[in-house]
C-alpha cells in the first residue's frame, strides 16, 4: 500500500520548511523508519523517516525547495504499485479548507487549503488573491500605499513591502514616515553591479523577521575596537614625504578606505546588503564617504575602492568631496554604496556610533587619534590610539561576522605594509 | 419589543398588514388548511378566511400568473413558494411578467406583488432543494431583492415590501425560522428597502454578509477580535436590489479591506457585484485584495458532513479575513 511522506508542522510556529537533501532516491528500497530527506525548519534541521515500505517511487519536491506544511513530498509504494491517481488527487487537492463538523469530528489530514482563482472555480469557498510574483522587477503597492506615498512623498523603490511577493502596503508607509525617513531600503547600487543572490536559509528568515520588529526598520547592533595607529600614522609620513612633488597627500581617511575595502574582500559576507526575501553579496566595495555639508550630510561614493590603489583614492576622493560641499554630485555619485565610513575624529570625537546608510548592511564610525598610555608587553607607553565602531544590519550581519571583519581591519591598519600586498 | 422567532416576526408582519388593507391577501402551497409548510401563516385562516388565505395546488407557474394578474387589477397580493428552488418552475412570471409590467405598459399598471419563501439550504434536503438563487434575482431590472438575516429585519422589511408599489422577491432562511431576535410589536414597524445596516462597528476590516451566513460572520467577528486582535465591521445590506453601496463603500474607506461572504455559488454572485462596486468607487482605499467566503461551487451535498463543509463557516470567515489582513 502506498504512503505519503509529508511536509510535517514540526514546531509550533513552523509554517513552512525547506527540502535539504533527499537521502534516498527515486528507486531506492525503503524500509518504515529508515530516514529518507533532511528537512529544515525555522529553528531546526531534522530528519524524516518513512512510514511505509516499499521503494521511494516518486519524489515530488526538489532539494532546496521551500513548501508549506502539509505539502507531500514524496510517494512509497512496492515496485510495481500503480500511483497515478494517488499522483493526481496529489496535485490537484480538494480545495475545501479542512472543517470540524458541527458535532466535533473532523476531516483529518485534508490538504492545505488552495487559495488560487484556479481551484477556487471548483470547488473552494474561500477565494483570496494569490501572492504576486517575487522579484520579476515591477514595484507592488497596494492602491492604498500608492496613494498615502504619494501624499507624503515617498518614493515607492525605497520601500521594502511587507505584504505577499514584496507589496508595498499601508503598514509599510507608515513605518517610513514613523521613522521619518524611507525605512529598510532595496535601493539598487548600479545597475551593472554583480551581485550573487544568496538564498535565505530558514534560521535567516526567522532573524530577519524577529529583528525587523525589534528595533526600527534595521536592526543594528554596534561593534567597537581600538586601534594602534602609531605605524600607520609613520608609514603615512613616509608616503607622503615621497609624494612630495606630486601634490598628492595621503590621509588617514584614505588610508582607512583601502584598508576596509580590502578587509570587506576577505570577508564578503559583510560586504552584503538585506534585500526581504534574500541578501545580496556584492561582487565589489564601493565606499561611501559621509560628508558634513552646512544643511546635512552626503556620502559621495567611490567606487570599486579595493582594486585603486592609495594614490589614485586619495586623489578621486578628494575632488568627490570638494563636489559633495558645493553640492555639485550627481545622484549616482552618492548613492549605492556597500559599506560607508563616517569620521567625526576632527571634531575631536572619542567614539560614536553612526546609522546604516541603506542598500549597505553596514557603517564604520571613526573617532580621533588620540596619544594615550596603553600597556604594552607588561609596561606602560604612549601610542597613537583610534577607535572605530562597525554598526551592522543584524539581518544579514551576525556579531561573529562582523567582529571577523573588524579583527582583518585591525590588523591591516596595525601593519599598513600589508595593504600594498 | 419582545424576543420571537423569525417565523413569528413574518407571522405578525402578514397579520398586521392584512388587518390593515383589505386588499392584501395570501396564497400558496399548504398556506391555508395547513398554516403553511414552515408555519409562517399560522391561524390567518382562521382570522381572515379562505378568501384572503388561499390554498393553491402544485402549480407554481400557474398561480404566480394569478398573483400577477390580481396586482394588476389592483390586489397587493402575496405569493408563497413552499421554497424557491420550487419557483424555478414559475420563475417565467417573475422576470417576464411581474419584473416587466410596469414598463412595458408605459406605467399603466403597478405591480404591488410580494413573492417569498425560504431560500438556501436547509438539513439535508440535497441538491435541487439547497440553493440560494439571490444573485439571479437580483439580476433582474423591475424586481427589489430582500434578503432578511433576523427576526427585527424580517418583520420590519417585510410590512415594507408588501406596501411597495413594485414586485419584491422577498428571501427568507428555513434555518433562519427558528433564530430570535428582539422585535418591535408596534403595528408601524416599518423597515425602508434599501438601506444596509451595521450590525457590528469595526476599524480594521469590513465584512459584508448577508442572510443566514451573518450569524457565521458576528461569530467569526468575535473570534477576530478575541484572539486575533482584529476589529471587524459587519455590514448586512438587507436589501440585495436596490443595493445601499454607499454604506459599505464607507466602511471600506475607513477600514481599507473588505470581506464579502454570501451562501450562494461564487460566479457571478452578489459579492462578485459589490467587488466591482468598491474597486470602482474606492479603488485608493483599498490596502488588499477584496477576498470572498461563499458557498462551495457544486451542488449542494446531502451528505452531513460535507454539506457542513460547503456554507460559510465561521473559521473560512476567519481565515479569509486574516489573510486580508496579511496576516497568512
Amino acid at each position: 500500500m502506498a504512503t505519503r511522506i509529508v511536509m510535517s508542522k514540526l514546531s509550533p510556529t513552523m509554517e513552512e520548511g525547506r527540502v535539504l537533501r533527499w537521502l534516498k532516491q527515486e528507486g531506492d528500497p525503503v524500509e518504515s523508519g529508515d530516514v529518507v530527506l533532511e528537512v529544515e525548519t525555522d529553528k531546526a534541521t531534522m530528519e524524516v523517516e518513512a512510514m511505509g515500505s516499499g521503494v521511494l517511487k516518486k519524489i515530488l519536491v526538489d532539494e532546496n525547495a521551500t513548501v508549506p506544511t502539509g505539502t507531500v513530498l514524496a510517494v512509497i509504494a512496492g515496485p510495481d504499485e500503480d500511483i497515478s491517481e494517488l499522483l493526481a488527487q496529489t496535485r490537484a487537492p480538494a480545495a475545501a479548507v479542512p472543517a470540524a463538523g458541527p458535532d466535533g469530528s473532523s476531516a483529518t489530514a485534508t490538504p492545505a487549503p488552495v487559495e488560487t482563482p484556479q481551484a477556487a472555480a471548483t470547488a473552494a469557498t474561500v477565494i483570496t488573491a494569490p501572492a504576486p510574483q517575487q522579484d520579476d522587477g515591477r514595484i507592488k503597492a497596494s492602491p492604498l500605499a500608492r496613494r498615502m506615498a504619494s501624499e507624503r512623498g515617498i518614493a515607492l523603490n525605497m520601500i521594502q513591502g511587507s505584504g505577499p511577493g514584496g507589496r508595498i502596503i499601508k503598514r509599510d508607509i507608515e513605518t517610513a514616515g514613523a521613522f521619518g525617513a524611507p525605512a529598510a531600503m532595496t535601493v539598487d547600487v548600479g545597475s551593472d553591479m554583480p551581485y550573487e543572490r544568496v538564498e535565505l536559509s530558514q534560521i535567516r528568515k526567522a532573524i530577519a523577521r524577529n529583528l525587523a520588529q525589534s528595533l526600527g526598520p534595521i536592526p543594528h547592533f554596534f561593534l567597537t575596537v581600538e586601534i594602534d595607529v602609531g605605524a600607520l600614522l609613520d608609514a603615512r609620513a613616509q608616503l607622503n614625504r615621497s609624494l612630495e612633488d606630486t601634490g598628492v597627500k595621503i590621509g588617514v581617511n584614505d588610508i582607512l578606505m583601502k584598508a576596509a575595502a580590502q578587509a570587506l574582500q576577505e570577508h564578503p559576507e559583510v560586504n552584503v546588503s538585506f534585500a526581504g526575501d534574500h541578501i545580496r553579496r556584492f561582487g565589489r566595495v564601493d565606499v561611501g564617504i559621509a560628508v558634513a555639508v552646512p544643511d546635512g550630510l552626503i556620502t559621495p561614493v567611490l567606487r570599486d575602492v579595493a582594486a585603486k590603489g592609495l594614490q589614485q583614492i586619495s586623489i578621486e576622493s578628494r575632488e568627490l568631496i570638494a563636489r559633495a560641499r558645493e553640492k555639485k554630485l550627481a545622484p549616482e555619485e552618492y548613492q549605492g554604496a556597500t559599506f560607508t565610513i563616517s569620521n567625526l575624529g576632527m571634531y575631536g570625537i572619542d567614539e560614536f556610533t553612526a546609522v546604516i546608510n541603506p542598500p549597505a548592511a553596514t557603517i564604520l564610525a571613526v573617532g580621533a587619534t588620540k596619544e594615550k598610555p596603553v600597556v604594552v608587553d607588561g609596561a606602560i607607553e604612549i601610542r597613537s590610539r583610534m577607535r572605530v565602531t562597525l554598526s551592522c544590519d543584524h539581518r544579514a550581519v551576525d556579531g561573529a561576522m562582523g567582529a571577523e571583519f573588524l579583527a582583518t581591519l585591525k590588523g591591516m591598519m596595525e601593519n599598513p605594509l600589508r595593504l600594498v600586498l | 419589543m419582545a424576543v420571537i422567532t423569525y417565523r413569528e416576526a413574518l407571522n405578525q408582519a402578514l397579520r398586521e398588514e392584512m388587518r390593515r388593507d383589505p386588499d392584501i391577501f395570501l396564497m400558496g402551497e399548504e398556506v391555508g388548511a395547513y398554516q403553511g409548510a414552515y408555519k409562517v401563516s399560522r391561524d390567518l385562516l382562521e382570522e381572515f378566511g379562505e378568501w384572503r388565505v388561499r390554498d393553491m395546488p402544485i402549480a407554481e407557474l400557474g398561480f404566480t400568473g394569478l398573483g400577477v394578474g390580481a396586482a394588476m387589477v389592483g390586489l397587493r397580493p402575496i405569493v408563497e413558494y413552499m421554497t424557491w428552488s420550487f419557483a424555478l418552475l414559475a420563475i417565467d412570471g417573475i422576470v417576464n411578467a411581474a419584473a416587466k409590467m410596469r414598463y412595458m405598459s408605459g406605467g399603466q399598471f403597478k405591480m404591488p406583488v410580494t413573492f417569498r419563501g425560504p431560500s438556501g439550504a436547509a438539513n439535508q434536503l440535497a441538491a435541487t432543494h439547497s440553493q440560494a438563487l439571490d444573485s439571479w434575482y437580483a439580476h433582474i431590472p423591475g424586481l427589489k431583492v430582500v434578503a432578511p438575516a433576523t427576526a427585527r429585519d424580517a418583520k420590519g422589511l417585510l410590512k415594507s415590501a408588501i406596501r411597495d408599489d413594485d414586485p419584491v422577491v422577498f428571501l427568507e432562511g428555513e434555518l433562519l425560522y427558528g433564530t430570535k431576535d428582539d422585535v418591535p410589536e408596534q403595528d408601524d414597524f416599518l423597515l425602508p428597502l434599501g438601506v444596509s445596516e451595521i450590525k457590528r462597528p469595526g476599524t480594521d476590516v469590513t465584512i459584508v454578509v448577508h442572510s443566514r451566513p451573518l450569524h457565521a460572520a458576528l461569530s467569526a467577528a468575535e473570534v477576530l477580535e478575541s484572539e486575533h486582535g482584529i476589529s471587524a465591521e459587519v455590514i448586512d445590506p438587507r436589501t440585495l436590489r436596490p443595493m445601499d453601496i454607499d454604506t459599505i463603500l464607507e466602511s471600506v474607506r475607513k477600514t481599507n479591506r473588505c470581506v464579502i461572504v454570501e451562501e450562494g455559488w461564487p460566479v457571478c454572485g452578489i459579492g462578485a457585484q459589490i467587488v466591482d462596486d468598491i474597486q470602482r468607487e474606492a479603488f485608493d482605499h483599498l490596502d488588499a485584495p477584496i477576498a470572498r467566503v461563499t458557498g462551495a461551487d457544486a451542488p449542494h451535498a446531502y451528505a452531513h458532513d460535507l454539506e457542513q463543509m460547503a456554507f460559510p463557516q465561521t473559521e473560512y470567515i476567519v481565515k479569509a479575513v486574516r489573510h486580508t489582513c496579511y496576516l497568512e
